[in-house]
């Protein structure tokens, strides 16, 4: 345990032909993103107050809540519309409102439920409070679009610069999938979207890149070593070869990540289970679409491409 | 794989400086002089109310021409320059005015155009005067004076509210502004941010001005010009009030709330400043007998009659007030007015058991990923996985320090942040691990894997962390609030791991390696 490693996540010299899987590692990843987007429109995403506006407010009571008491002090204040349900432990509830006609308006309809609750029911303590205006919230929804774009557009400019184009279109192709699968997976699931899943989306994208690259890196390394081998061959060996780094990494983040879907709490879970599922898609994308994206592109093209214009290592050159 | 003992010390100096910088989080300052630089909690940890405040932009632009209409009226008036329509139009940020005797139109163009004034670092005017043959005149607002009134009117809204939170004794208020026409207000520890939106909701902009006695306000007629029927705070019933301003409210010092030493009744006291109370003095000084009305935002708070001329410069409100909105004027009246209405516009408050209750939840999750993840590298990667997990603590320290140094927010997304760093950050020396490995079963002798696992690795994880570094980038520009402080984390987090895998791993290794000198990596 101190000194020797005591186990091996996949032992050394694996040979797994990983490109004879590339049809139907791509056609299933058609069939699940294609049902994510049936996904999104319906059923929809489950929006948060952040992109849908609107009001939520947390209540904690002494002991149990009491469900019809709250909904009657609510309808007593004429508060109409309201979504009143269970948020994590059962003392603790989610009043919900929709956006108000005017921004006036969210800040009178905030002042009737603190009013109505507080008068009306023993011991109610409103935690939280959040009231986004229509305006905002369209504002925050461009944001977090936009930030997804230009994120996409950034790593297929560096991923070219430093790679060359079939890797680019291969790496970005598979980080949309991988996005469409997490947008399904949230639409599945009714996990609210709000801004902390355009962040959670966005790592996702970080981690599924970063994944990428490491096999791109290792196939660009081995074009230039083995110069007669079929890339589809060469794929295969990068992909064996960075195995247990895959898989290492992909179990040190997914660890990193379970203790907050479990302990996070409930404002903070939902982030925690999209990032473990974005860690599951975003390591098998790596594998099953992006490699394969490759090779399709490149089969014919990037041998020749790429082994006319860069010399071998001397490293290289004494390597079997 | 050699290091000289300069770069050596270097490495271990920043270790250690990253220990001292983040010392702080853990002690109070002992002394003020000290520089004692902290991480901050985000409000949705201490609990809190964030405010997003709209200056109502375009308040600001009718009250400009409408003084412009004022202006234009008193500019045509000596030269006897008739007109059908003087006007503002609010959606083409312009006045139009069409002259009686198109004839006349140089001689108006003459007239207006003191009126230009010039704004900005290149003096460019800021109204574009346009005559036709058929006699109209347009004057327009141009898209820099515009600008500059807008930066103007959020900057002065800002030193406004300051000066009212300040009166209400929030610790530590940070108010800045975001965008062109929002203003941030950030209030710790306030759990019901009402009455501080009750206080920056009002304009306060107060005037004294005469009472029309001869004018009916409730006989449904029309006002006469120059006169404008206005509600009295108290029960709504309509006076009529002249629009032109006797005293400003710009014009007082001082304004406490106190009782009527007579009726009991809660007042304001009020102090004006030197100008303010001469023409406060003439004013009531003709006007003995009459009513003048004192009015904030467009209603009446109360008409009084003057009994005598008020030369002290000082005077008294009364309006059925209690002692808490006497209060709240006074504060109003003291901090000044703000040029333009302000509308919340998003409000995020939460409370400080919830917050309490999120860093309870955010410190045992970053405990237990913690715990995981060591084990992981312990059990999988042995000695190599344990340089790692001292690298790891390593870079925990170093992400600390330097989220004090820039005393950065964390918020509980921060957290999720500092945890997906935590098992992003060992991927590096998964990396090298993994490449010793290889190297090391190609044959080649320890040194020589060691060097090679060191060099081919570090392009890997420069490649595989610059797009993730760029990814976050853009979060941090786009995003808001605790999005924003999540991608603080993770893009300092990048940064301290790179520098802990590649310096701090290299050189407990080769330090390791020195003293060893293994026949055999255990890798």
């Amino acid at each position: 345990m101190f000194i020797r490693p005591r186990m091996r996540l996949a032992p050394d010299n694996t040979n797994f032909k990983f490109m004879n899987g590339r049809i139907a590692g791509l056609v299933v990843s058609a069939i699940l993103s294609t049902a994510s987007v049936i996904l999104f429109f319906t059923p929809g995403l489950n929006l948060g107050i952040d992109f849908s506006g609107g009001i939520v407010m947390e209540v904690r009571t002494e002991g149990p809540a009491d469900f019809q008491k709250i909904r009657g002090a609510l309808v007593d204040g004429h508060i109409p519309d309201q979504g009143v349900q269970r948020f994590g432990d059962e003392s603790t509830v989610l009043i919900r409102l929709p956006t108000q006609p005017t921004e006036a308006g969210t800040q009178v309809a905030v002042s009737k439920v603190r009013a109505a609750l507080e008068g009306s029911i023993q011991g109610a303590k409103i935690v939280r409070v959040d009231a986004v205006g229509a305006s905002v919230s369209s504002e925050l929804f461009r944001n977090g679009l936009l930030a997804l774009g230009i994120s996409l557009l950034m790593i297929l400019a560096y991923i070219w610069f430093r790679f060359e184009w079939q890797f680019a279109v291969g790496a970005v192709v598979t980080l949309i999938l991988d996005v469409t699968k997490t947008i399904g997976f949230l639409a599945l699931t009714r996990i609210e979207f709000d801004l902390v899943m355009v962040a959670a989306i966005l790592t996702i994208l970080g981690y599924s890149t970063n994944d990428k690259v490491v096999v791109y890196d290792r196939v660009r390394e081995n074009l230039r070593k083995y110069k007669v081998m079929p890339l589809r061959d060469l794929i295969d060996l990068s992909i064996n070869e960075t195995l247990n780094r895959t898989l290492g990494t992909s179990m040190t983040v997914f660890l990193a990540s379970l203790p907050l879907a479990i302990f996070g709490g409930a404002s903070i879970s939902g982030f925690a289970w999209v990032m473990l599922f974005g860690i599951v898609v975003g390591t098998s994308s790596s594998i099953f679409i992006a490699a394969p994206i490759l090779l399709f592109l490149g089969e014919k093209r990037l041998r020749r491409d790429t082994v006319a214009v860069e010399a071998p290592e001397p490293g290289a050159a004494r390597q079997p | 794989m050699y290091f000289s003992r300069l770069k050596a010390a270097a490495i271990l100096g920043v270790c250690l400086l990253g220990l001292l910088v983040s010392l702080p989080n853990l002690f109070p300052a002992p002394a003020s002089w000290m520089p004692w630089r902290t991480v901050h909690l985000g409000l949705d940890l201490k609990g809190g109310s964030y405010l997003l405040m709209e200056v109502d932009m375009k308040a600001v632009i009718k009250e400009r021409l409408d003084s412009l209409v004022d202006a234009a009226r008193q500019a045509l008036r000596p030269g006897a320059i008739f007109y059908q329509i003087l006007e503002a139009q609010l959606d083409q940020n312009r006045i139009v005015l069409r002259l009686r005797d198109p004839a006349k139109t140089d001689a108006a163009m003459t007239a207006l155009a003191p009126l230009v004034q010039r704004e900005g670092p290149n003096n460019a005017p800021d109204l574009d005067i346009v005559s036709s043959p058929d006699g109209t005149i347009t004057m327009t607002l141009s898209p820099v004076a515009l600008h500059a009134r807008a930066s103007a009117a959020v900057q002065q809204s800002i030193e406004i509210v300051r000066r009212r939170i300040d009166e209400t004794g929030v610790v530590d208020p940070q108010i800045t502004q975001q965008g062109d026409s929002r203003i941030v207000v950030q209030l710790p520890g306030i759990e019901d941010p009402n009455r501080i939106k009750q206080l920056l909701g009002k304009t306060a902009h107060m005037t004294f001005r005469l009472v029309d006695e001869t004018a009916n306000a409730n006989a449904g007629t029309p006002p006469p010009p120059g006169v404008e029927f206005l509600p009295m705070q108290e029960g709504g019933a309509k006076i009529a009030v002249r629009k032109r301003v006797d005293v400003d409210g710009a014009d007082l010092t001082d304004a406490r709330a106190g009782t009527n030493g007579q009726t009991g009744e809660w007042v304001v006291n009020f102090k004006f400043n030197s100008n303010g109370g001469r023409r406060f003095a003439d004013i009531t000084r003709a006007n003995v007998n009459h009513r003048f009305a004192i009015v904030l935002d467009d209603n009446v708070i109360s008409a009084p009659s003057i009994r005598e001329p008020i030369t002290g410069g000082s005077g008294q409100i009364s309006g059925g007030f209690t002692a808490n909105s006497a209060n709240d004027l006074a504060v109003l009246l003291r901090a000044g007015a703000l040029p333009a209405p302000l509308t919340v516009v998003e409000e995020r408050t939460i409370g400080p058991e919830l917050g309490a209750d999120s860093i309870r939840a955010g410190a045992i999750s970053l405990l237990a990923g913690f715990l995981f993840v060591i084990a992981f590298m312990a059990f999988f990667y042995g000695l190599f996985g344990w340089f790692a997990n001292l690298c790891l603590i390593v870079n925990l320290i170093l992400m600390l320090a330097m989220m004090s140094l820039l005393e950065a927010t964390l918020t509980l997304p921060g957290m999720a942040g500092i945890l997906l760093t935590l098992g992003m950050a060992v991927d590096a020396n998964i990396l090298i691990n993994e490449r010793i490995r290889e190297e090391q079963r190609r044959g080649r002798p320890p040194l020589a894997a060691l060097e090679h696992g060191f060099q081919r690795a570090y392009a890997t994880i420069f490649d595989s962390n610059a797009a993730t570094f760029l990814s976050h980038v853009m979060l941090f520009v786009f995003g808001s609030g605790p999005v924003k402080g999540f991608a603080v984390t993770i893009t300092i987090g990048i940064a301290t791991s790179m520098f802990t895998a590649w310096m701090l791993t290299r050189l407990l290794v080769s330090q390791w390696y020195v003293s060893v000198r293994p026949k055999l990596l255990p890798v």
